[in-house]
């Protein structure tokens, strides 16, 4: 067939939205060739067999020690993020200063592991090392959040108030009751997130669940690994049974007396800490010379920091893109538009424990069985996080209305309506997520891979906390940056 | 024969019955204007003839169903995407296909968007958007034509140049509208309904503008 009037073909751009994302793609393939992604354990299919065999036969350790960490779990969670709640709110009331905006950035950068390892140089194993390591952190993101929330809160009843009503006064008639909702829904989403903390607490000591999974998982017991999980699943998939606005006073009061004995606290410890532990090594003698003190630190920086920022950068993007790529196979399985009701359940159950799996347990699991290498925290991360995003672009594509006329075809149906009506909600649960896989790579280091944690776990085994906090603080700097960046590109394709 | 033959028993939402039972023949080349007050059911009516006969049917929805982070191009294409593999569809999408893009620009012409090809829907006017889908109609290339208020959103002569582009294209439709002029002239049949049922069903030419006023 043949045109009478040659018309001109127009250039196609593709949306800034989906360039971001592809940006985002073509720097992990980037990072590929310098990521150390081999597979060295001899034989990872037969530890794998093994652990599923596990969970064919689980096998229940002595119960007494089980109950005692599962509400060891739960208290520390509880504890914590109550305690979190209460000081975030008073930190979001004052939030809009810049400098308290820094000090909560600060607080959330550090990840809660990493807060457990400066605890536990000075409280020792005292339930105020775990207490601490979840309410610290956890204040910084509620008063972020809750900042947030009461910004989005309709002004007029507040407008509407008499002249000279006092600044609490209106917060508690108008901002807070018109926040509530919000408020309680985002607490119980934290506390979720703070039983999954708790529960890795226990890889560096704290009496919770992760102490007996690392035990037994290094004794190769794969029946009472398999049971402790199961265990785990059952506790975070029954919360909304147990959890009524009734028992929740009763868990918060209750929590302090299952957080186990520990250790005393010896107060000249906290005090050297304080005083020598964490100042510089070249600074603590009679004479401090600035060319040791330059000396010092170029050397941590050179050999290090910057090693363990390379790894963790890299090790980030790739898990970062592989999020992306596993979310976005995920989440038709949870859709109403790709699946029945009775279709869609298996893919809850599988998000449902994907993600309330934490990926230092899964990046645990599947070191043992893949070896050291980054594979398995990419892995890890990736199943984490993708299912957690998956279940979340899933559930926005649950609220769009399809027209009559749409796709049948569920692929054409995914493509051309679902992924443009979801990505940018997507885009921004990535974004938002991007920090959150950079904290995490970060505290992997502590199972070998050789990021930041890696080179924080060593100077603490040496016990050089001076070098330790120095790196805390690096990796803190670089959450905090990238997100920054993150708001921008947020800003940028939203605009 | 008759183009097509709806028939029902009642039908409602949400256990809430809109319109009576029914039986509606459309002839082949015969176009039909449904009138009646908002709420009274034409909408309804016209998703049940478009769920009863899918294949033959092009719909334009009164929310119109686009993508609106697609272009223009994509939201027209996706007319005929049960016409080609899945293949060719996700290459269009990415890129799109010069021999598709050549089908739909002479489209866009007609519609007055032949600078919006790859303007993304979120980005036009309301009126804009209600043109893109009646392109999408268009490209589908169905015989029977639903369309639900399918010019509301545009003004006097550009509403009358798309219907005139509707009832050339079609050879038989289903058009709600409200404005009762625009009923006479481009309907050759009109239907009134009112307290659930069909309750005027005359050619066009045997009814007057006042006549049609008693329906609103």
């Amino acid at each position: 067939m043949r045109f009478t009037k040659a018309m001109a073909i127009p250039t196609y751009r593709w949306p800034r939205g989906v360039r971001t994302g592809l940006w985002f793609l073509l720097i992990a393939l980037c990072c590929v060739p310098f990521a150390d992604l081999e597979v060295s354990s001899l034989d990872p299919w037969t530890d794998l067999g093994r652990l599923l065999q596990g969970f064919i036969s689980p096998q229940l350790m002595e119960p007494t020690l089980v109950i005692e960490a599962l509400l060891a779990t739960l208290a520390f969670a509880f504890a914590g993020v109550a305690l979190a709640v209460v000081c975030g709110f008073l930190l979001a009331l004052a939030f809009h200063h810049p400098l308290m905006r820094g000090f909560c950035a600060l607080m959330r950068s550090v990840h809660e592991l990493f807060w457990a390892l400066i605890f536990l140089q000075f409280f020792g194993l005292h339930p105020l090392t775990g207490l601490l390591a979840i309410a610290v952190p956890y204040s910084g993101i509620f008063a972020r959040m809750f900042a947030e929330i009461l910004d989005q809160v309709p002004k007029q009843p507040g407008y509407a108030l008499p002249a000279r009503s006092g600044y609490l006064s209106a917060l508690f008639y108008t901002r807070l009751p018109l926040a509530w909702p919000h408020l309680v829904s985002y607490a119980s989403y934290r506390l979720e997130c703070g039983i999954r903390s708790s529960a890795i607490l226990g890889f560096v000591g704290l009496p919770t669940l992760g102490y007996y999974l690392e035990s037994s998982f290094s004794q190769g017991y794969y029946p009472e690994v398999a049971a402790l999980l199961i265990l785990f699943y059952l506790l975070v998939a029954t919360k909304k049974l147990w959890l009524r606005r009734w028992t929740l006073p009763v868990f918060i009061i209750g929590s302090p007396f299952f957080m186990g004995e520990g250790m005393p606290i010896i107060w000249g410890n906290v005090w050297r800490f304080f005083s020598q532990d964490i100042v510089p090594s070249p600074l603590r003698g009679s004479d401090p010379t600035w060319q040791s003190f330059a000396d010092w630190s170029s050397n941590i920086l050179l050999e290090q920091a910057l090693p363990g920022i390379w790894n963790t950068l890299i090790l980030s993007q790739i898990a970062l893109a592989v999020t992306g790529i596993f979310a976005l196979c995920l989440f038709p399985l949870i859709s109403r538009h790709c699946f029945s009701a009775a279709g869609r359940m298996p893919g809850h159950i599988l998000l449902v424990i994907a993600r309330s799996t934490p990926e230092y347990l899964l990046a645990y699991i599947l070191l043992q069985l893949l070896g050291p290498s980054m594979l398995p925290a990419v892995i890890a991360l990736a199943i984490h996080n993708g299912a957690l995003i998956g279940y979340l672009t899933g559930r926005n594509s649950n609220e769009i209305q399809l027209r009559l006329s749409a796709p049948e075809r569920r692929v054409d149906r995914y493509c051309y309506e679902l992924l443009p009506r979801t990505y940018p909600a997507f885009l921004s649960f990535m974004l938002y997520r991007w920090e959150v896989i950079m904290r995490e790579t970060a505290i992997l280091g502590i199972l070998g891979i050789q990021t930041i944690g890696f080179f924080v776990d060593s100077a603490i085994q040496e016990i050089r906390f001076d070098v330790a906090l120095l790196l805390i603080v690096i990796a803190a700097m670089m959450n905090i940056m990238v997100d920054m960046i993150a708001r921008r590109i947020q800003q940028n394709v939203s605009r | 024969m008759s183009a097509l033959t709806i028939q029902s028993d009642g039908l409602g939402y949400g256990g809430q019955t809109v319109l009576g039972p029914f039986r509606l023949d459309i002839q082949p080349g015969e176009h039909l204007i449904l009138l009646g007050k908002s709420g009274c059911g034409k909408s309804t009516l016209l998703n049940h003839i478009y769920t009863e006969n899918r294949d033959e049917c092009a719909l334009i929805p009164q929310g119109l169903g686009l993508v609106d982070r697609l272009s223009v191009f994509h939201n027209i294409y996706m007319g005929r995407l049960s016409r080609h593999s899945v293949f060719h569809n996700l290459r269009n999408l990415v890129v799109p296909a010069e021999a598709r893009v050549a089908e739909i620009l002479p489209l866009l012409e007609r519609l007055g968007l032949s600078d919006k090809c790859f303007s993304a829907v979120a980005d036009l006017s309301g009126g804009q958007q209600q043109r893109v889908a009646v392109a999408r109609a268009l490209y589908q290339g169905a015989s029977v034509l639903l369309a639900d208020e399918p010019v509301s959103a545009l003004d006097g002569p550009e509403a009358d140049r798309v219907m005139s582009l509707l009832s050339e294209h079609f050879a038989s439709a289903v058009i709600t509208l409200h404005d009762v002029e625009r009923a006479l002239r481009y309907g050759q049949r009109i239907i009134a309904i009112q307290d659930g049922a069909l309750v005027l069903d005359e050619p066009a030419a045997r009814l007057s503008v006042s006549a049609l006023n008693a329906f609103y």
